[in-house]
């Protein structure tokens, strides 16, 4: 099955998994989609003090094409949801998503109209930070959180279309 | 409860005037929507109220005359402030446009269209502002369903 199949060692799975992982989890080009006052706390993460830099996030890629993580950081309402799922449709596998705050992860307390209660009901959620907004150590936290979910993945996981 | 600005407002629409009323320093005046356009241009040209700082709507179901046009005015070169009311029936909840007294009564006068769906007679350009194209209803009307959600595209589950 898988890789043993194509290299002829069973032993080698893990390690390719591991070593393919390892670059990731520590590269990651995050799309920040900042759309509320969640931001500023986001940009707190990434100046010197909190310094994502640390843990190699800390290379925002405004091209989606390009990006690994997309950030969704703030309210998202429903004239703004197709554009988000664009936003991650563009994006190339593999990719993650983390929700940033209580709006984007269950509309908070805008239980109105305009707002959708909770992003992954556009796209597909892998890491939820709550707060309002969050502290940075919380989005750290949360990093550390998505770096140890990519190392348990298997390089076969994710479907290259 | 007399001052000499609702006095002066008195006196030259005595017919229009519905109220008027001031609280500690605030001067309401509550006015007929048919005076509206012409007490506004007065209220600029001749008292001096260059500035449009609000304009808004609040729906007061069951009350009728159900919806109330609140107008927010400064006057900088008096340092003064004045807020117009007019009451507007949900049967026929049309208000001629402030554009033509104030430029800035535009967005705010779209922005009423699209939260309580009152039109303005005469707006350049009386399209929602906030909601999308596609949307049905007036979402701060009283009766506008809580609960209710208009999605652009499927949701998930
Ligand atoms: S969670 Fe709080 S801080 Fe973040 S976007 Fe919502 S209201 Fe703003």
């Amino acid at each position: 099955m898988g890789l043993e199949t194509v290299f002829g060692h069973s032993y080698l799975t893990t390690r390719l998994d591991e070593a393919v992982n390892w670059g990731r989890k520590y590269s990651f080009f995050q799309y920040p989609f900042v759309t509320a006052c969640c931001g500023m706390e986001f940009m707190s993460v990434w100046a010197s003090t909190y310094d994502i830099a640390r843990f190699g996030a800390e290379y925002p890629r405004f091209s989606p094409r390009q990006a690994d993580v997309l950030f969704v950081v703030g309210t998202v309402n429903e004239k703004l949801a197709p554009v988000l799922k664009r936003v991650y449709d563009q994006m190339c596998e593999p990719k993650w998503v983390v929700s940033f705050g209580v709006c984007a992860t269950s509309g908070g307390f805008y239980d109105n109209y305009a707002t959708v209660q909770g992003i992954d009901k556009i796209i597909p959620v892998d890491i939820y930070i709550p707060g309002c907004p969050p502290r940075p150590e919380a989005v750290l936290d949360a990093l550390v959180k998505l770096q140890e979910k990519v190392a348990r993945e298997s390089v076969l996981d994710r479907k290259y279309k | 409860m007399n001052s000499y600005l609702l006095g002066t407002f008195r006196a030259k629409f005595p017919d229009a005037t519905l109220e008027t009323h001031a609280f500690r320093g605030d001067e309401t005046v509550t006015i007929k929507k048919e005076a509206l356009a012409l007490a506004a241009a007065w209220l600029r040209d001749d008292l001096g109220f260059d500035f449009l700082m609000d304009l808004t709507a609040v729906d007061y179901l069951p009350r009728e005359p159900r919806f109330e046009l609140v107008c927010h005015l400064y006057s900088s070169k008096h340092n003064y402030r004045l807020r117009l009311k007019c009451p507007v029936g949900a049967e026929d909840p049309q208000v001629d446009s402030l554009t033509g007294v104030w430029s800035g009564a535009n967005w705010f006068e779209r922005e009423v269209y699209d939260m309580f769906g009152l039109k303005f007679r005469g707006h350049p350009d009386l399209r929602r502002i906030l909601m999308y194209d596609g949307f049905e209803g007036y979402p701060l009307r009283k009766d506008y369903p809580l609960k209710k959600r208009q999605p652009r595209i499927a949701h998930r589950d």
